[in-house]
């Protein structure tokens, strides 16, 4: 550790002409990025994340704003100069390259001596259980291994940071499980800093230190994956990541109270805006105590989902219908609780609410 | 009658490969063997010394053929590769616009373009009439009736053919390949020579093909620029069948020049074949 931040952005801005008009792909971006950190850039299509991705690279130069790694400013050095490596959301892999050729292509450009060069590439090759395959070209190859090879060909110039541009968005959904343990663990073994671009949130949730939220230009919250989730910023961050439902009222002496409903929000008072985890309601025809926070409904439907059923519940206090989704665990019996059109109480622990915002 | 299907389905194209390829060639590879005169007539003669006769007599033609269409091929792709790159990785919106443009020519005839070029370089035309004019140039100065003027009215006749599928590979190439290699510390040049040019290399392949076969045959540049000491082997098979109705010589000739050229693929696809390039270029 050296004190320094792996990457930093101040203030970035990157506007695009496009016939004629100018478009702000990224409005703004302030983010420090920790040595060794697995950082994740998360947000829906569109919302500049490759842009992001590509100034830090070197590919593209903020029309605002400073990129510095460790330290050092490089707004304006060219990619070739920078000492991160990138691995590309399509891979690009030379495809007239065997892929002994791909992955020691980055120490050739910076003329490492051969037999290094046979021992970091051998070495690299068995750290992605590519071994006995380097003949090979690209196209020979699945979408796996094929990732596995742009990796390696990223990793072995030991770079200080490794960018990754939905590294896993070509594979299908069992690959991608497995690649995402095996990356974990290559970055536990390098010990390298990973910026990982997805719109995968589960993705993002279950591999990073921290996560960059973000939407249109902009980061919306930057925080642990449990923050994020536990306590989202914004109700764009709520709605983004994991169902979650939205209350919104109006609190009078920490109580948000409709009809029969009440939502304790301890501390707050005005128009606040509640969100409360499916996983954290409970569903029942009795009206549970009264420490709880606490809303009446009719089930709308009720999905079976193997490990738990899901409830949707319209709120009968609520004059905008709202419809709030309620997982209940499957640990006893597999009977459902309560039947489409059933009247019902949810109830959740006063500290499982949170306050958008606060 | 399953079974037969595929086979009926290529029926059509192996007839059209009969009756237009197939016949003529036989037909002049007769007349190549026959011996006579066009006012007596010509018999087949099985006189395999037609060929040695013809080579004797016209090697310097066929050799000066094969110089110019050589040099002709290396100036277009030198100019022609560049021409190529332009338009794909900066051509921007107005690619199609300018492949058009590349086209153009090809509405006019190629008599026509090259007629034009004559008067052009006329050694007291518009041009250097009137550089010399100005004293600029010397009054002996010409360029009409030289290995220039015909290795240069070869290239920009055939110059599209060079351009166009040096075009198409360098259009499918990636940028986000390139991006890679720069991103792992290759400059500009370096990406250009481990990535980009590799990649393209089958399009210099193919443009070479279609350019040198047909320059070295073309008897219309040397006849309308070379004058009377650039004579290249197209203009003595041209000369031979249609001047001097001498069948056999012209098919001997017209056969030796395509067994040469032949060879010269040949050889050509297998020092340089495709995979190999790309193999070597990898190193
Ligand atoms: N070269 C460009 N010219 C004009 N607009 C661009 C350019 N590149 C990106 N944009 C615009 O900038 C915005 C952000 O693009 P970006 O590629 O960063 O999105 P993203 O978050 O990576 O999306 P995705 O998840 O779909 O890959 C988009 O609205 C896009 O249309
Ligand atoms: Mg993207």
């Amino acid at each position: 550790m050296t004190g320094l931040n792996a990457i930093e952005l101040e203030d970035v801005v990157k506007e695009y002409l496009s016939h004629g008009e100018v478009v702000q792909a990224v409005k703004g971006v302030t983010l420090d990025i920790a040595e060794g950190e697995f950082f994740s850039l998360l947000g829906p299509s569109g919302c500049g994340k490759t842009t992001t991705m590509r100034m830090i690279a070197g590919f593209e130069e903020p029309t605002k704003g400073l990129v510095k790694l460790h330290g050092q400013d490089v707004t304006n050095v060219p990619p070739n100069k920078r000492d991160v490596n990138m691995v590309f959301q399509s891979y690009a892999l030379f495809p007239h390259m065997s892929v002994w050729d791909n992955v020691a292509f980055g120490l050739k450009q910076k003329k490492t001596p051969q037999d290094e060069i046979k021992r970091r590439v051998g070495e690299m090759l068995e750290i992605v259980d590519l071994t006995g395959r380097e003949k090979r070209r690209p196209r020979e190859m699945s979408g796996g291994q094929q990732q596995r090879v742009a990796l390696a060909r990223a990793l072995v110039n030991r770079p200080r940071a490794l960018l990754l541009d939905e590294p896993l968005g070509a594979l299908d959904l069992k690959l991608r499980q497995a690649m995402q343990i095996e990356l974990k663990r290559i970055q536990r073994e390098v010990g390298i800093t990973f910026v990982y671009v997805t719109h995968d949130q589960s993705e993002a949730l279950t591999m990073s230190d921290r996560i960059a939220v973000m939407n249109d230009g902009l980061v919306e919250q930057l925080a642990s994956p449990r923050e994020i989730y536990e306590r989202p910023a914004t109700g764009f961050v709520a709605g983004f990541i994991g169902t979650s439902n939205l209350l919104t009222g109006t609190a009078v002496g920490g109580v948000l109270k409709v009809g029969d409903s009440r939502v304790l929000v301890p501390g707050h008072d005005g128009d606040v805006t509640v969100t409360v985890r499916p996983e954290k309601i409970a569903i029942g025809t009795e009206e549970p105590a009264p420490e709880m926070s606490v809303v009446r409904g009719t089930v709308t439907e009720v999905v079976y989902l193997g490990t738990y059923n899901s409830y949707a519940v319209r709120l009968s206090d609520s004059t905008d219908g709202t419809v709030i989704t309620v997982f209940q665990q499957n640990a006893h019996d597999a009977t459902a609780t309560a039947e489409r059109g059933d009247s019902v109480w949810l109830s959740w622990q006063a500290r499982h609410s949170y306050v958008i915002g606060s | 009658m399953k079974r037969l299907t595929p086979y009926l389905l290529v029926l059509p194209s192996w007839i059209w490969l009969a009756i237009f390829l197939v016949v003529p060639m036989a037909a002049m590879a007769s007349v190549s063997l026959q011996t006579g005169n066009a006012i007596d007539g010509f018999a087949m003669t099985f006189s395999f010394s037609n060929y040695g006769d013809a080579l004797s007599r016209y090697s310097t033609q066929l050799l000066r053929s094969l110089l110019y269409g050589g040099l002709a091929t290396v100036a277009m792709m030198l100019i022609g590769y560049p021409v190529a790159y332009w338009i794909a990785f900066r051509g921007g919106r107005r690619k199609s616009m300018y492949l058009f443009l590349l086209l153009l020519p090809f509405f006019v005839s190629f008599v026509l373009r090259t007629i034009s070029w004559n008067f052009l370089l006329a050694d007291n035309g518009i041009l250097f009439g009137t550089l010399k004019g100005w004293g600029l140039l010397p009054e002996g100065f010409h360029v009409l009736a030289t290995t220039f003027a015909v290795v240069g009215g070869l290239t920009y006749n055939f110059l599209p053919f060079m351009i166009l599928p040096i075009y198409v590979a360098l259009e499918r190439v990636d940028p986000r390949v390139v991006e890679a290699a720069q991103d792992l510390y290759a400059t500009r040049g370096a990406a250009f020579r481990r990535v980009v040019l590799p990649l393209s290399l089958p399009g210099v392949f193919a443009g070479v093909l279609m350019t040198f076969v047909p320059a070295t045959a073309d008897p219309i540049n040397a006849a309308i620029l070379g004058g009377t000491s650039n004579t290249m082997i197209g203009n003595i098979i041209q000369t031979e069948y249609l001047t001097n109705l001498n069948y056999p010589t012209a098919s001997a000739l017209s056969f030796t020049l395509m067994a040469v050229l032949l060879v010269g693929i040949f050889v050509y696809a297998r020092v340089l074949g495709t995979e190999n390039v790309l193999e070597a270029a990898a190193r």
